[in-house]
């Protein structure tokens, strides 16, 4: 019976926050070695076309992105709804690839520039057009490693 | 007695460790991106130089052409084509041997030539793309079966060039063509 009685007093134990610390880091560190921090915002839309023969891309800090695509809502008022190159931040055009392949490149090791990778990102409803210009002036500057970024998932065609 | 008295280090108060760590944290969780970034990996052919002698001709059993237009419809060696059985059909094709006389003579020898419009649509170039691998895939899968008795992924890299070899993954993709008109 005694073993139940309250204490006189009233006031709760106090709990051992000591290790508190300990958990949080443990989970900080966690976080911050499988971040890769999003380093462009998008603005243009992409919905990825489905594939089955994907492979993943490693080594990440030797892929630079191309996104093409429709600009998002909030842009068509101005730009319209044709398909448009975003690199990094910004819109951009064909004759800016070159130059952006050239950033990219210098910012890498020179041992490993032949590694490099582009992914491009675009959306599924781009015609090929756009694809193939951008796929040119990847020639012509001699970036011919390219990954066209899809989703796992259905085979079939519409 | 002072000379013990300054020897006694204060304690810190690690009691705000926990809110500067939780600050951290949410800062990484907020920038994580976790998706694994995949997709079809290919290589661009270099530019052309000039003066550059034209390629020897191919023979026209050696050459599997896709063609895709502006609708996204398409045309695998002349007939109407079916996304569905471009895989088998390419497969055949590669596989071939020499057995049949409008098909090629031998895997190495076999190449695909693809050409799109400038209407296709992406989604229909990236699935034409993806069945035409998938046939090399299956083939090198088979041969890998066939030879190591393991899938091709889970051989060493020294067998696996060897497969690749037995079958070089030969898409050619022509200039586009704009007959469609749409740009």
């Amino acid at each position: 019976m005694s073993r139940f009685k309250k204490k006189p007093g009233g006031s709760s134990p106090k709990i051992n926050t000591a290790s508190l610390p300990d958990i949080v880091f443990m989970l900080l560190f966690f976080f911050m070695v499988t971040t890769t921090i999003r380093d462009a915002s998008l603005k243009v839309q992409i919905r990825p076309p489905e594939a089955t023969e994907i492979q993943k891309l490693e080594k990440k800090s030797l892929v630079s992105y191309i996104f093409i695509g429709p600009p998002l809502k909030q842009y068509q008022a101005k730009l319209g709804t044709e398909p448009r190159i975003q690199l990094n931040d910004s819109y951009a055009t064909l004759a800016d690839i070159a130059q952006f392949v050239e950033m990219e490149r210098k910012q890498r090791d020179e041992k490993v520039v032949p590694q490099m990778t582009f992914s491009l990102k675009i959306d599924k409803d781009v015609k090929m057009g756009i694809v193939t210009d951008l796929k040119q002036e990847l020639r012509k500057v001699n970036a011919l490693k390219i990954n066209y970024s899809t989703k796992k998932g259905g085979k079939k065609a519409e | 007695m002072a000379g013990k008295k300054s020897r006694e280090v204060p304690e810190i108060n690690a009691g705000s460790m926990a809110d500067i760590a939780f600050l951290l944290l949410i800062f990484f969780i907020v920038a994580t991106t976790m998706d694994v970034d995949s997709g079809i990996t290919t290589r661009l052919p270099p530019m052309p130089e000039e003066e550059q002698e034209p390629p020897p001709p191919l023979k026209e059993r050696n050459v599997f052409q896709v063609l895709v237009n502006a609708s996204n419809q398409i045309l695998v060696e002349g007939e109407w084509g079916d996304i569905n059985k471009l895989k088998d059909q390419a497969k055949e094709f590669i596989n071939n041997n020499g057995r049949k006389d409008n098909l090629s003579e031998n895997p190495e020898k076999a190449i695909i030539s693809l050409q799109n419009d400038r209407g296709t649509s992406y989604n229909m170039y990236i699935q034409v793309q993806n069945e035409l691998k998938r046939a090399y895939n299956e083939l090198r899968d088979e041969a890998a079966r066939d030879k190591f008795g393991k899938k091709f992924s889970d051989l060493p890299t020294d067998q696996q060039k060897e497969i690749q070899k037995m079958y070089p993954m030969k898409i050619s993709e022509a200039e586009p063509k704009n007959i469609g008109g749409t740009k």
